[in-house]
């Protein structure tokens, strides 16, 4: 069997095809295996170059795109905007084409503004790998997300998922969204009314404002992190209120009609959207889903380097 | 089938006679396999060797014979050179750390697949002795200095050509073909 992606950049899942996403998963079943050995290395990648730019703070995905790349024996180097010449004025584009003039072929960024990686894959002559931009998307989450599901429990199709909290200013929601009912799932989204955009129904997803209702209707619930940095209005009256409301808690798990799985995307508030026993329970497979971010991330580079012609 | 001309080189008969053959000769060098691994080489490879170790069972039901499927595609020389091939599962629960390893391939080409499977193998450790058992051998095409060592039966081929092993199907016609691509030549 030989295939390759549709597309040179992963922007985000809504440019995928669902059998793009099934030829990640499958890779990615072979990296698993990998990362299971003693020596977790492959030669794959040896001769290519990745620059990691981040704009933006960020501690699993970094180390995540960073381990993948170490393990497919690429080059890495590491590029963060504080304390780098962004300060003193220089563009986006200018940025990445110094980095790309030191022979680099693939670019992970992440960044504050919207649209962001679609308009540096548009400006520059490199695969471009969205690692999260602003509200936005952030693909490969969606993708580690998705591909623990089907872990879990067998597989995406016809499962239902309800996505919990901050969902306006969530680009994990956006892609996870997207990622799932190409795989064939249903999708809920669950929160406060100011914190669910007003046409997120457009996108085929039911909303729900209880969040015990939503809970008895799914099989998985992904725990979302209420984005205070994002927030410059105050969309609920206190944090003690949001959890009273949105929080996850031992009882309401205790209490459903079935055991469902939990998922949260990290970081973790702590007694916010999730409490600890639950974060730390048998039903959540928070940890799965980061180890299953290297597999998925190594998935995504090594399928995207195809695209990068061999030079002599 | 591809078009062009087609030679049939192995039916089910000739197919199960040469098995046999392989299997006693690797008994012949290995006894009751206490000290070696047998390794299929993903994807086309593990056809070979599933059918070699069924039949090394049925000819001692009492042997422990330990087994693995190695997939090579990480380990490719062409890989952004050629059409991207999908990996397929590998399954190494076995130490191969100061084994006899025998790896399996269903037809020895160039020889680079072998190349790939031997850095491949040495990510698991460090074996004693590998040794190379091949359905079908392609003699003059070899690009890398690779030998087997258990040859079900050595061809003459030229490039344009491509050698078929069918194995286990569905329909039950297993054999080996040859096929010449008229386009090609």
């Amino acid at each position: 069997m030989s295939q390759q992606l549709s597309v040179k950049h992963l922007l985000g899942i809504k440019d995928l095809k669902q059998e793009d996403i099934e030829l990640i998963f499958q890779t990615a079943d072979n990296f698993k295996e990998v990362l299971n050995r003693s020596i977790k290395k492959v030669p794959s990648l040896r001769d290519i170059t990745v620059a990691n730019i981040f704009f933006e703070n960020s501690t699993r995905t970094k180390l995540s795109f960073e381990l993948a790349e170490k393990r497919l024996s690429a080059d890495v180097v590491n590029f963060s905007a504080s304390g780098s010449s962004v300060s003193k004025g220089e563009t986006l584009v200018d940025t990445v084409n110094n980095i790309l003039a030191m022979k680099v072929d693939m670019v992970v960024m992440r960044h504050p503004k919207p649209g962001a990686a679609m308009f540096l894959a548009k400006h520059i002559n490199a695969s471009v790998i969205n690692a999260g931009d602003g509200t936005h998307e952030h693909p490969t989450q969606a993708l580690l997300d998705a591909f623990s599901i089907r872990e879990k429990l067998g597989s995406v199709e016809g499962k239902k998922i309800v996505i919990v909290g901050d969902i306006l200013h969530s680009r994990v929601a956006l892609s996870n969204i997207f990622c799932l009912q190409k795989l064939g799932a249903e999708v809920m989204v669950c929160g406060p009314k100011t914190l669910i955009p007003k046409y997120i129904g457009d996108l085929g997803v039911k909303v729900e404002n209880n969040l015990i209702k939503a809970l008895n209707w799914c099989d998985v619930a992904n725990m979302l992190r209420i984005q205070l940095e994002r927030q410059d209005i105050k969309y609920f009256p206190s944090l003690r209120e949001y959890s009273m409301l949105y929080g996850l808690n031992r009882t309401i798990l205790d209490g459903l009609s079935k055991e469902i799985v939990v998922m949260h995307p990290g970081p973790i508030n702590r007694g916010v959207e999730i409490t600890s026993d639950v974060a730390d329970s048998k039903q959540s497979i928070i940890l799965d889903q980061v180890e299953n971010g290297v597999a998925i991330r190594m998935a995504v580079l090594y399928l995207l380097a195809q695209n990068i012609g061999f030079k002599q | 089938m591809q078009k062009g001309q087609t030679k049939r080189i192995f039916d089910k008969e000739l197919l199960s006679i040469t098995v046999d053959r392989l299997c006693y000769q690797l008994i012949e060098n290995h006894n009751d396999f206490e000290n070696t691994v047998l390794i299929g080489i993903q994807s086309r490879g593990v056809l070979v060797s599933r059918l070699i170790y069924k039949r090394l069972m049925e000819i001692n039901p009492n042997a422990h014979i330990d087994y693995g499927e190695l997939d090579i595609s990480f380990y490719r020389d062409d890989f952004r050179r050629r059409e991207l091939i999908v990996p397929s599962a590998t399954k190494m629960d076995v130490v191969v750390e100061g084994k006899n390893v025998i790896l399996i391939d269903d037809v020895l080409y160039t020889g680079r697949t072998i190349r790939a499977a031997l850095d491949a193998l040495l990510d698991f450790g460090r074996p004693l002795r590998v040794e190379l058992l091949t359905l079908i051998d392609r003699k003059f095409s070899r690009e890398l200095p690779i030998a087997a060592d258990y040859i079900g039966q050595s061809i003459d081929t030229i490039a344009s050509e491509k050698v078929l092993v069918q194995l286990q199907s569905e329909d039950g016609n297993d054999g080996v073909w040859i096929t010449s691509s008229e386009s090609k030549i």
